[in-house]
């Protein structure tokens, strides 16, 4: 494939049909099909409509509080002696990630569509607190569905949801991680479909959602792009960001992608490794199949059931991929690596030590995998990493790893 | 003709009406699953349908799901599924078998594999909960070639240019979903799924099947009173599981399954006959 055939192609994914190559479409129960029909014709209405457009960057700039800063890590750029860091600060929006970009415009959605409750899944928490801060300030019946092992490992944010007038619902089915969570949302979605807008959280699912979780999520690639112009002068020389589900490292690597002299690098979480099974890099160890609405790289067995995996984060406890990942990784437009558990606790203590930044174990992934090429660029490049949310919520998990009980 | 059609032309001659039970392969045991299917079709079953088990069942309701859940514990895979379908041949060639599961597993061994394998095996037909007719064009083009029938649901919320999409693809039965929600859950709604079994109807020749709610012989009864066929799984499911709970073993328990298909029978043939 040519340069040219490529970057014609960033413009037009997905097709008509919600696929990016092979990857992502529709594949949900008929009872499902209308609302996405309806949900992706309301999208392609509202997107380009001033009107919408100026009410989400009102909520944005005022709710939000973007744009989030690129901050310049020189005392952690100084102790690698490498390449330049500097960190999108998504840690520092409202609820503390960058979730909040995508339910402040699915709930701009749901409203429009005149809907009286919304349902979210949540792993870390992170997506579950957004959304209920979100249905909060709108008046909105909120669920939250979450595994019965991140319930355990997130009390924080499960608390944080609760004050804010969300149901935190545990799920007991399967793994108890955020892929439960997934399908026990899609049920009670199919359920009470009439009168609920489901908030997926990242850039999975059947279409139009991959699409328009990357829309909402675009804001941070395209600040970052502006900033580095202004702040380093030129564009950066490589993008990192994790990808449990991919929304953060899709909103910042998508403004980039005609841009090729950007180097790329999604960080998946390699658990305790991926040669061992347990792992959660289904694009750097997986093959392609279908769960949750989209054909995309998953962790599956030899009879094509899902397996169960492995990460320290809760957010990036995941067996799949947004479709798009899977797509620029087949074209090999993002390099897609891997951050064990041990080097992204190591980065996550890196971080908060040196710069005063205390990282969610989501980002701490791309730090970790950030420090490793700036040793390897040299200091006359820069290195933009996507910090996707503070750590707070995990300072309970954090502590037990290290042996201390609150 | 394919055996399913012979099935309800038959059943149309003698004035019946289908009843299709739902099993999932290798629940509650690998053992148990062939002599449970001929024991149905001893207690009134015209076509079988056979889960087949997946990690995530996003449309199974919580009796469904943990059938699910304990037929992968025992060990049940697609491959497995097709080996159940072989092994039911050898002393049943007239009842139709059908599965019903989800894209990954087929997709993961292959289209053309399977169909092949399928084929093979003596299965008639395929039910994918979740591909519908935008993404089936390559499953449907092996099932074709093997002269096997491809299933589909269509549910209450599907508009009338679905509708037509839809009965383009199917072949065999249509597969009414009588409720939105997933498998087990709530309550039957007759006159609704009249209407929209009529609906079906004005766009398609092809016999129509109705599940999801039905758990007894009074709600078999009222469905076969509107439609061709009904399907009934979670009350079969849930029944062999309390059986189990209460100390029977499987193959009893797979008796009180089959009792309550026999009175289901009697339910459907009630209104029919």
């Amino acid at each position: 494939m040519s340069n040219d055939a490529v970057m014609n192609d960033f413009a037009s994914v997905p097709d008509g049909d919600g696929r990016f190559g092979i990857y992502g479409g529709k594949f949900v129960a008929e009872t499902l099909m209308s609302a996405l029909d309806e949900l992706e014709n309301l999208y392609n209405k509202l997107k380009d409509d001033p009107e919408f457009v100026a009410e989400l960057d009102a909520d944005l700039a005022h709710y939000v509080g973007r744009p989030s800063p690129l901050y310049e890590a020189s005392r952690l750029s100084d102790k690698i002696g490498g390449a330049r860091i500097w960190l999108k600060r998504e840690d520092l929006n409202h609820t503390g990630a960058h979730k909040v970009n995508n339910t402040v415009g699915q709930a701009l959605l749901a409203k429009h569509m005149g809907k009286k409750r919304v349902i979210a899944e949540t792993g870390a928490g992170q997506h579950g607190v957004a959304t209920a801060t979100i249905a909060a300030r709108l008046g909105l019946e909120c669920q939250v569905f979450m595994g019965e092992e991140d319930v355990r490992r997130q009390a924080l944010n499960v608390y944080r949801m609760k004050l804010l007038g969300a149901e935190v619902i545990p799920v007991t089915s399967g793994s108890r991680t955020l892929k439960d969570a997934m399908n026990e949302a899609m049920r009670d979605w199919v359920t009470y479909v009439d009168d609920t807008f489901y908030i997926i959280g990242t850039v999975a699912g059947p279409h139009p959602y991959p699409m328009l979780v990357r829309d909402f999520q675009c804001v941070i690639g395209r600040e970052a792009r502006a900033q580095s112009l202004n702040q380093i002068g030129r564009l950066p020389d490589a993008l990192v960001a994790c990808v449990g589900g991919g929304s953060n490292a899709i909103g910042l690597f998508h403004p980039f992608l005609e841009d090729k002299d950007v180097a790329m690098y999604g960080v998946e979480a390699g658990g305790h490794g991926v040669s061992t099974s347990q792992h959660a890099a289904p694009l750097t160890a997986g093959t392609p199949g279908v769960l949750h609405g989209n054909r995309t790289y998953l962790m599956q067995d030899a009879d094509g059931q899902i397996m169960h995996t492995h990460s320290v984060s809760a957010g990036l406890d995941y067996p799949g991929v947004g479709p798009e990942h899977s797509w620029l990784k087949d074209i090999g437009r993002v390099e897609y690596v891997v951050a064990d558990d041990d080097e992204a606790l190591k980065a996550f203590h890196s971080l908060t030590r040196v710069e005063g930044i205390m990282p969610a174990l989501e980002s701490s992934h791309a730090l970790a995998y950030a420090e490793r090429l700036a040793a390897e660029l040299g200091p006359d490049k820069n290195i933009v990493v996507n910090l996707s949310g503070r750590g707070d919520k995990d300072i309970h998990t954090v502590a037990e790893i290290d042996g201390l009980e609150f | 003709m394919s055996r399913i059609a012979g099935c309800f032309e038959q059943l149309v001659e003698q004035g019946r009406k289908a009843v299709i039970p739902y099993i999932v392969v290798g629940d509650p045991s690998l053992e148990i699953t062939v002599d449970l299917m001929h024991e149905l079709v001893s207690s009134g079953a015209d076509i079988i349908e056979l889960g087949v088990p997946f990690s995530d069942p996003m449309s199974e309701g919580p009796v469904i799901q943990l059938a699910h859940e304990r037929a992968l514990a025992n060990g049940a895979s697609l491959r497995h599924a097709l080996d159940t379908v072989r092994a039911f041949r050898e002393k049943n060639q007239t009842t139709p078998v059908l599965l019903m599961g989800y894209a990954n597993p087929v997709e993961h061994m292959g289209y053309a594999k399977f169909a092949d394998a399928a084929a093979e095996a003596g299965l008639d037909a395929l039910l994918t909960v979740d591909i519908p007719p935008e993404e089936v064009a390559p499953v449907n083009a092996e099932l074709q070639r093997v002269g096997m029938d491809n299933i589909f649901l269509v549910a209450p919320t599907t508009p009338d240019e679905r509708l037509h999409r839809i009965v383009d693809q199917a072949s065999g039965f249509v597969y009414y979903v009588s409720l939105k929600g997933v498998t087990g859950a709530g309550h039957l709604d007759i006159d609704n799924v009249a209407h929209h079994v009529s609906r079906i109807r004005e766009n398609t020749q092809l016999p129509v099947a109705v599940g999801f709610g039905i758990k007894d012989a009074e709600s078999a009864a009222a469905v076969a009173g509107v439609a061709d066929g009904v399907v009934v799984g979670s009350a079969l499911i849930n029944a062999m599981a309390a059986a189990i709970e209460g100390g029977a073993d499987h193959t009893a328990a797979g008796k009180v399954a089959a009792g309550l298909l026999a009175e289901i029978r009697r339910g459907v043939d009630s209104v029919t006959s």
